[in-house]
């Protein structure tokens, strides 16, 4: 169990947790990820780590809620555990010393690029940190990004912070002036992340992406995050999550994370009375439901996990 | 004193579980009859769930012996002086002393004879190749039909999970050494049951949030019920073994860090091969293109067939045509798993004959009596899909069989002339695994082969670095549960050599 010690909304939907574990803490270097199950029933899902402190054995996620168990995620609060937390996982981001670096973060992309923002800054390379968001609302840790930047651009869809507009028009800009980036780094969804890979491809400098495909074990084992770089297949897992945004397959990458949307519409939407696959099963001992924190989340949920068989007791050595 | 809460509890495995418990004791008797009688009786069949049912379940197929049978079968057993069932067990099991306990009705004393050489009897009892192993060897074999030591295993395994009685042999005193295993599947498990004996502190760690490792994640409800494995770690966490989840040794941890940093004596790697292979065709990415591994792992534990009950998804199968390509036992796993998800065809595709096909043929017979189709002399040249990258059909060829290549069997060759195009929707990829990269990737000093297997010893299972030691799949490539076992069985004898000397 992994205890939050932490939990602050930083936007609508966007969440900040503080979560107790030491080991990956004491091992996070930026760019990796950890893969996390918010209940007994859940699911694997993978979510970058935005900062550690190694002396409180605390590590720093920043979760949108956009499905079934991130919105779950986000209804955990100070004090609430987590059952596995598991990493972390995936190559660290390459930092070495350059001139002049780019950081670009998209809405909750920001949260991932902080860390490669800061390390960059420790290595004494200029950063210019251009962060987005649909709104004023949306743009999260300016603060934080503006302490391990030498320039700030701010951007929204709106106008109502910083420049209207998209980052690419930014960084574009960017570019043009002296002088002239010798990497990009850019973290959002993948539309951005492939409109800043087509502004920076033509003047041939060298962009990374850090990428987000569906993961089970996030080992190696399973393959389900295979992407396609340089026309061949990696897994994102452990040969990533960060690739050459000129040799990325977006448009693959997009199809294989819209696989599950009809189950993830259903997921949210309309959770369905028990599945008939459990009443052919015998009811579990009685005894309280393994996890309320489904139904305080998603009270229509109730029935289902109420009916749900309970697993077995966890064994335990001695008595 | 506190109830100590058994596998036998859980009443979805009192279920699962039909042995009968006889009313009746027996007494130890000499055998009853001549061998020339024993040699009269007939194997005793295995009753299995109906073909027709099964297909629609998860329910496991094997049912089980009864007792009434499991004695029958046990008096087929000649005795030999010297037995080859047990020259040719992996782990070494006791066969003849164990059949001669269920003869004399001794159900439990039969089970803990078998626990003194193998700590999950109620699971090799059940996946066991016995056919190539003990039952291969047996004499009966030679003129009829070889004992059924597998069914005798699980039997009286089973019986003891029913009556949760387990005989878990005794500890040696505590002698201060730890010992971390890096991976819960079947080589860690056994290797921990042997080195608790030995009575080493010993750790496994384990990078999904359950243990059991392939037990869990690969093989399926209907072949392993999971409550078995749980049992089965339950009494190992009495022998004292403890568990830790949620460790991916390499970038949790490293190997240098267990042995200065946490005070680890010596670590067994027995992490598996766990890197799957692809065919490396076009369309392979399109969406309903699957690993086995990944397929078989959405199911088994996640759950994925239960969703939304679970969180997590799998490709509806229900009214699809689904392929598996390979022909081994995960193919026969994943293929027999799509057509309980209501697949419309659920078809193998290898480009071998059935007489080469590696998969047990206990599992091959199941398939097709639960209507698997099978493609023989086929391979798949090309994965097609629609404008939202989702799998449509599968471009394939007919082979035929040419030379024997290095593996002695006949290779296939492409016959001219022969592409067909077959609809498809959800394609599954079961050819095997490479060496998964995490733990030598952080271990500079720990050598690999240029699959990424670690080179190991292979007779004490030692790897190029001092104090550690590695065996099953990540060494072998991908075998079976047994063989992992016995590589397991045969670290914990030279780790304990290890840690009694001290000497590499």
């Amino acid at each position: 169990m992994f205890r939050i010690v932490e939990a602050r909304f930083l936007a609508p939907e966007v969440k900040l947790f503080r979560i107790e574990a030491p080991r990956i803490a004491r091992k996070r270097l930026p760019g990796q990820f950890v893969i996390l199950r918010v209940h007994d029933h859940g699911e694997r899902i993978p979510l970058t780590l935005a900062d550690s402190d190694p002396a409180a054995g605390t590590i720093t996620l920043v979760v949108q809620g956009v499905g079934r168990s991130t919105r779950l995620l986000n209804a955990l609060e100070a004090g609430d555990t987590i059952p596995d937390v598991v990493g972390p996982l995936g190559k660290p981001s390459v930092i070495e010393k350059v001139k002049t670096v780019v950081v670009i973060g998209g809405g909750l992309g920001t949260a991932i690029a902080y860390p490669t923002a800061k390390a960059f800054h420790e290595a004494g390379s200029h950063v210019i940190s251009i962060i987005g968001g649909r709104s004023r609302a949306y743009v999260i840790l300016e603060d934080e990004v503006r302490a391990v930047s030498d320039r700030v651009i701010v951007t929204t869809d709106d106008g109502s912070a910083g420049a209207k507009g998209f980052v690419t028009e930014r960084l574009a800009e960017v570019i043009q002036s002296d002088p002239r980036p010798d990497l990009v780094l850019a973290i959002g969804p993948i539309p951005m992340m492939r409109a800043v890979a087509e502004v920076t491809r033509p003047v041939g400098i060298a962009t990374v992406v850090s990428l987000n495909p569906i993961m089970v074990d996030g080992t190696g084992m399973c393959g389900g995050c295979r992407v396609i770089v340089d026309g061949k297949p990696r897994f994102a897992c452990v040969d990533g999550p960060e690739f050459d945004a000129h040799q990325v397959d977006f448009q693959i990458l997009t199809q294989r994370n819209a696989m599950y949307r009809a189950q993830e519409k259903t997921a949210l939407e309309s959770p369905p009375p028990a599945a008939a696959s459990t009443a052919e099963v015998p009811a579990g001992s009685p005894g309280e439901p393994h996890d309320c924190r489904m139904v305080r989340a998603i009270p229509e949920l109730d029935g289902v996990w109420r009916t749900c068989p309970t697993p077995p007791t966890a064994p335990v050595s001695g008595s | 004193m506190a109830h100590v809460p058994h596998a036998s509890d859980c009443p979805r495995l009192r279920f699962l579980i039909r042995t009968a418990i006889p009313t009746t004791t027996f007494t130890p008797m000499s055998h009853p009859l001549s061998p020339k009688d024993r040699m009269k009786i007939p194997r005793q069949p295995m009753p299995e769930e109906p073909p027709c049912e099964r297909a629609h379940h998860f329910l496991e197929v094997n049912r089980g012996l009864d007792a009434a049978v499991a004695q029958r079968e046990a008096l087929r057993c000649l005795e030999c002086k010297s037995p080859r069932c047990v020259s040719s067990c992996p782990v070494g099991v006791k066969v003849r002393e164990f059949v001669g306990l269920v003869v004399a009705g001794d159900y439990l004393g039969a089970a803990a004879k078998i626990r003194e050489d193998n700590v999950l009897p109620a699971v090799t009892g059940r996946v066991c190749p016995q056919e190539t192993q003990c039952e291969g060897a047996c004499i009966l074999g030679n003129k009829g039909e070889s004992l059924a030591i597998g069914y005798l295993e699980r039997f009286v395994a089973d019986y003891e999970i029913r009556t949760g009685q387990t005989g878990l042999p005794a500890r040696a005193p505590l002698t201060g050494k730890r010992v971390a295993i890096v991976g819960s599947g079947p080589a860690g498990l056994s290797c921990a049951g042997d080195l608790a004996q030995h009575g080493h502190e010993v750790t496994v760690l384990e990078a999904l949030h359950e243990i059991g490792g392939v037990l869990v994640y690969g093989i399926p409800e209907f072949r392993l019920p999971k409550d078995i494995v749980r049992g089965e770690v339950a009494n190992l966490e009495r022998l004292g073994v403890s568990f830790r989840t949620n460790v991916v040794v390499g970038p949790s941890v490293t190997l240098d860090e267990l042995m200065k940093e946490e005070g680890y004596d010596a670590v067994f790697v027995a992490t598996g091969a766990g890197l799957p292979i692809f065919l490396n065709l076009p369309g392979e990415h399109l969406c309903g293109v699957y690993s086995a591994n990944e397929f078989l792992t959405r199911i088994n534990l996640m759950k994925a067939h239960e969703f939304p009950a679970y969180d997590s998804p799998v490709y509806d199968c229900r009214d699809r045509d689904v392929m598996v390509f390979g022909g081994g036992n995960t193919a026969m796993d994943a293929v027999r798993m799509a057509r309980r998800l209501g697949a419309r065809t659920a078809r193998i595709v290898y480009r071998r004959s059935a007489e080469e096909m590696p998969a047990r043929a206990e599992e091959a017979k199941h398939a097709h009596e639960e209507g698997i189709e099978f493609l023989y002399l086929t391979a798949p040249l090309e994965f097609v899909g629609d404008a939202q990258g989702r799998l449509t059909s599968v471009k394939l060829q007919r082979m035929e069989l040419g030379a024997p290549d290095a593996s002695g069997r006949r290779s296939p060759v492409p016959i001219p002339g022969s592409e067909h195009e077959l609809p498809l929707q959800v394609a599954i990829i079961a050819i095997g695994n490479r060496g998964n990269p995490l733990v030598p990737g952080s271990t500079p000093d720990l050598r690999t082969t240029r699959h990424g297997y670690i080179i190991a010893d292979p007779e004490s299972l030692k790897t190029s670095k001092r104090g550690v030691f590695a065996g099953g799949d990540i060494v072998t490539g991908g075998a079976t549960v047994i063989l992992a076992m016995g590589a397991g069985r045969k670290a914990a004898r030279a780790i304990h050599e290890f840690l009694v000397s001290g000497s590499w």
